[in-house]
């Protein structure tokens, strides 16, 4: 499962960071979803933008699990997500300079790492991630 | 609905509390998840909204809840005003200070020279029986920054309020937007409700002196000259007439003026409006057949916040009338006429129509010196006048409710000049506005997380109920609004306009002759009165509230006044050098700023405000990308970093609205930024719709170097 984006109705409004922050208590400063907008781009006559919504790639062989030196950085084996457990984290943001797209960020207020895992209480429960369901439109989705 | 959301792990006991957003004033319905008493989640309504979807400034309702930089119980100035020095007080002495002022001003100088003003919506019960239980007719509220001139140009036509009809996004085919940004000016179920519009096919013209988002999701744009809006209409209607694209069963049945119309627009061709504009001829022809292939699943917006120029009237009356052309009115996917629950049998209490409408003169001359212009909503922008010259009668006391007039209405200075000549300046705020801050008192509200209203109606193609609703006990000593105007009615002798002990008890007599109880919002956080929208017969039971009945494109009402239907159109001044006309909007994540701006996880996505000029402007004066610039009006100036674009319009600057904050108690946003409305000097005029031309704002942008050169 990942997050996919309908880049048609996306207007850049920056809710699905927001909804990020307020269900994970991400402070000021990190942010573990964003989006970037790109553009201007004339095309006919109408100026378009994209709108990139960019997380975490979970990726198949990360970088950031492998450096990690306590194992709190994991890929769960059941659906692929990787995810900080925050109990086990020391803080030495290995993972940061890992990661070639800085995604694990440090969570100032618990000198802890933070990085998006799907909202993986709310996922394994058959619920999607926060920015998903509270995007404006509807333009994020949760799927195989 | 996603009733598996309960069995979320640890989930079990949260509470979901249905409610209404106070983030802006589009008010969306919400779903607030609260666990062991604090805030988790606010998400929108799913029963109103078809999903959990919230735009960012709803999202971060929870942190405006637990951000510490306002107001936490009653204050008292302790200082000059302005200074900032305050002194704690408990809420019976600051209740005390604000009735003895009023009663004082009352016995000297009558009940009219007190005024109040809020931004207006549907929770304003409490302050209009507050005001009108005193016997003062001097109510306003912002829209004379807002929505006064497409108010006034719909009650000029149709006799309804702007507010009075809703558009049918979802099934319109063809929509054209006048610089109505409603993809970051956005509401949840608006912004939704066009995404589906698009994606089912319909399509957008979008029209401004700049590209936005909106414009970029846009089926067609045009960067149009700033002030020329009217000439492109005067063309539309001119080719809708002439090549008989005008829905005749509609027009012959509820349109009047059709043949004044005619001869009037005949010298505006598309040709002509070509040179105005900047538009080409065939563009402004085809949007005509465009628009009029897709009618009467049409909608022509209107427009939200219309304080543009001094005949911003006129501009928007050409829109009303071109809707009314196109028959759009009451269509399925064009403007819809809002039902109310009286039209479901339906009636619900308000405290306001308890209290005897007061009489004598206003302030601002509505219904008299203007007599067109309804009070209604008043006209902010002659407060100062008023104050200073006692005319026509003096005015001594102010209570602002929730409205922030100096931080929103041009020339803030000479707002303050005025009411620092005020015996009594009193702010009721959950924020730290600039006129709490240059207030003698702040009476600090709830959240609206933290207290429940009165209950409002949804008016629309399916009126309903709807509640907000305390989610969470107040940090602070704060009280919410019932209770504060009711407490200052007792000491004013008027408790017997607030004859309740509780808001559940207000709630109860309001739903009295309804058989619904507050029960009745726990489950959805609403009430339906009708299972299928409601249309009135498009043939004969449409109901406009004009003297003909009728959609009158040539007012009786307006010419008893002597102000003409239509005037031709003026050619703006062409500016040249170092001059632009200022223009204003807003991101979606600070629509209409001061509620959000200082929120730690808003203000990181936008701090600041930046200047659109176009490029070939810029290179003129040797201004390049990221430059800071001086930007000058009469005396203000401010410094702020050019942005460089070809898609602004060379005769216009563009920044966004609400920025600039002197609260210094808002770190966060404080010093941030350039304020728009100190650059709007001399511009707290009423122009012919109520409005201030707030696009009339001319500036002068010099290079930083060159300044200190």
């Amino acid at each position: 499962m990942r997050i996919y984006q309908n880049h048609e109705r996306c207007i850049g409004c920056c809710a699905c960071e927001i909804h990020c922050k307020t269900e994970n208590d991400v402070p000021v400063g990190a942010r573990l979803s964003k989006i970037v907008p790109v553009g201007p781009i004339i095309t006919g006559s109408v100026p378009r933008m994209s709108f990139i919504f960019t997380t975490c790639f979970h990726c198949k062989e990360p970088w950031c699990v492998e450096v990690c030196p306590s194992g709190a950085m994991q890929k769960r084996q059941a659906d692929g997500i990787v995810y900080v457990d925050a109990e086990a984290c020391v803080g030495c943001m290995a993972c940061i300079d890992a990661c070639p797209w800085a995604i694990p960020q440090c969570n100032d207020d618990t000198g802890k790492v933070i990085k998006c895992d799907y909202c993986r209480d709310r996922t394994g429960s058959g619920l999607k991630p926060a920015c998903v369901t509270g995007c404006t439109t509807g333009a994020l989705h949760w799927g195989e | 609905m996603d009733d598996s959301y309960t069995l979320f792990k640890g989930m079990a006991d949260i509470k979901t509390i249905y409610s209404i957003c106070g983030m802006c004033t589009v008010r969306c319905p919400i779903a607030v998840e609260v666990k062991d008493g604090t805030i988790r989640h606010i998400w929108g309504n799913p029963h109103l909204l078809g999903g959990y979807n919230l735009c960012a400034r709803g999202a971060a309702g929870k942190a405006f809840e637990y951000d510490n930089e306002r107001p936490q119980y009653p204050m008292l100035r302790d200082g000059k005003r302005g200074s900032g020095k305050w002194k704690r007080a408990s809420w019976d002495e600051a209740l005390d200070f604000v009735a003895d002022k009023l009663n004082n001003v009352k016995d000297k100088y009558g009940t009219q020279s007190i005024c109040l003003s809020d931004r207006g919506g549907p929770h304003t019960d409490f302050q209009k029986t507050f005001l009108a239980a005193i016997g003062s007719p001097n109510y306003f509220n912002h829209h004379a920054t807002c929505s006064n001139s497409v108010h006034n140009a719909h009650i000029s036509i149709a006799a309804y309020a702007r507010n009075s009809v809703s558009y049918d996004y979802r099934n319109c085919k063809y929509l054209v937007l006048y610089g109505r940004n409603l993809l970051e000016s956005l509401g949840t179920a608006e912004s939704n409700n066009v995404m589906d519009m698009l994606e089912a096919g319909g399509r957008m013209t979008y029209i401004d002196v700049r590209y936005n988002y909106t414009a970029s999701k846009a089926s067609k744009f045009f960067v149009i000259r700033p002030a020329s809006d009217y000439a492109l209409n005067l063309a539309l209607i001119n080719v809708i007439i002439n090549e008989d694209l005008y829905d005749h069963d509609f027009v012959d049945r509820w349109v009047t003026g059709l043949d004044e119309l005619r001869q009037f627009v005949r010298p505006y061709t598309p040709q002509w409006a070509e040179k105005e504009t900047e538009i080409k001829a065939g563009e402004i022809k085809k949007l005509a057949f465009e628009a009029a292939e897709a009618s009467p699943a049409v909608i022509l917006h209107p427009g939200w916040m219309t304080a543009w120029g001094s005949n911003d009237f006129y501009l928007r009356r050409t829109i009303y009338t071109l809707n009314a052309l196109l028959g759009s009115y009451e269509s399925k996917g064009g403007i819809v006429i809002n039902k109310t629950p009286a039209d479901t049998g339906v009636r619900l209490k308000s405290l306001v129509s308890q209290v005897p409408k007061p009489r004598g003169e206003r302030f601002d001359g509505c219904g008299t010196r203007h007599k067109h212009l309804g009070a209604q909503w008043g006209l902010g922008q002659l407060l100062p006048q008023a104050i200073v010259s006692e005319s026509p009668y003096p005015i001594r006391a102010y209570i602002a409710m929730r409205h922030d007039p100096i931080a929103s209405m041009p020339d803030p200075e000479e707002f303050k000049r005025a009411l620092g000549r005020l015996e009594l300046l009193a702010s009721i705020d959950v924020n730290y506005s600039e006129t709490a801050w240059f207030s003698d008192c702040i009476l600090p509200e709830c959240t609206f997380l933290e207290r429940t209203d009165h209950v409002i109606a949804q008016n629309g193609l399916k009126p309903r109920l709807l509640l907000r609703r305390q989610a969470v006990k107040p940090r602070f000593d704060t009280k919410p609004r019932w209770y504060i105007y009711k407490e200052l009615a007792k000491r004013l002798g008027l408790g017997q306009f607030f004859p309740y002990e509780s808001i559940e008890e207000l709630i109860a007599w309001q739903l009295q002759d309804t058989g619904l109880t507050i029960a009745d919002f726990d489950r959805t956080g609403y009430v339906e009165l009708t299972k299928e929208p409601l249309w009135f017969d498009r043939k004969d039971a449409l109901r406009f509230n004009t003297p003909s009945g009728r959609l009158e494109i040539i007012s009786p009402t307006l010419e008893d006044s002597s102000i003409p239907s239509f005037i031709p159109f003026e050619r703006p001044e062409v500016l040249t050098g170092n001059h632009f006309r200022l223009v204003t909007s807003k991101v979606a994540v600070h629509t209409q700023g001061r509620t959000t701006s200082n929120i730690a996880i808003l203000n990181e996505i936008v701090s600041d405000n930046q200047l659109w000029i176009n490029t070939d402007r810029a290179a003129e004066l040797s201004i390049k990308d990221g430059d800071e610039v001086e930007i000058t009006v009469d005396g203000f100036s401010g410094r702020i970093k050019a942005r460089i674009t070809d898609l602004i319009h060379r005769q216009a600057a563009f920044m966004l609205h609400g920025f600039g904050d002197s609260v210094p108690a808002r770190s966060r946003s404080f010093g941030r930024g350039v304020s728009d409305v100190r650059l709007q000097k001399g511009l707290l005029k009423v122009s012919v719709g109520g409005n201030c031309p707030l696009t009339e704002c001319v500036v002068s942008v010099r290079p930083i170097a060159e300044v200190s050169g």
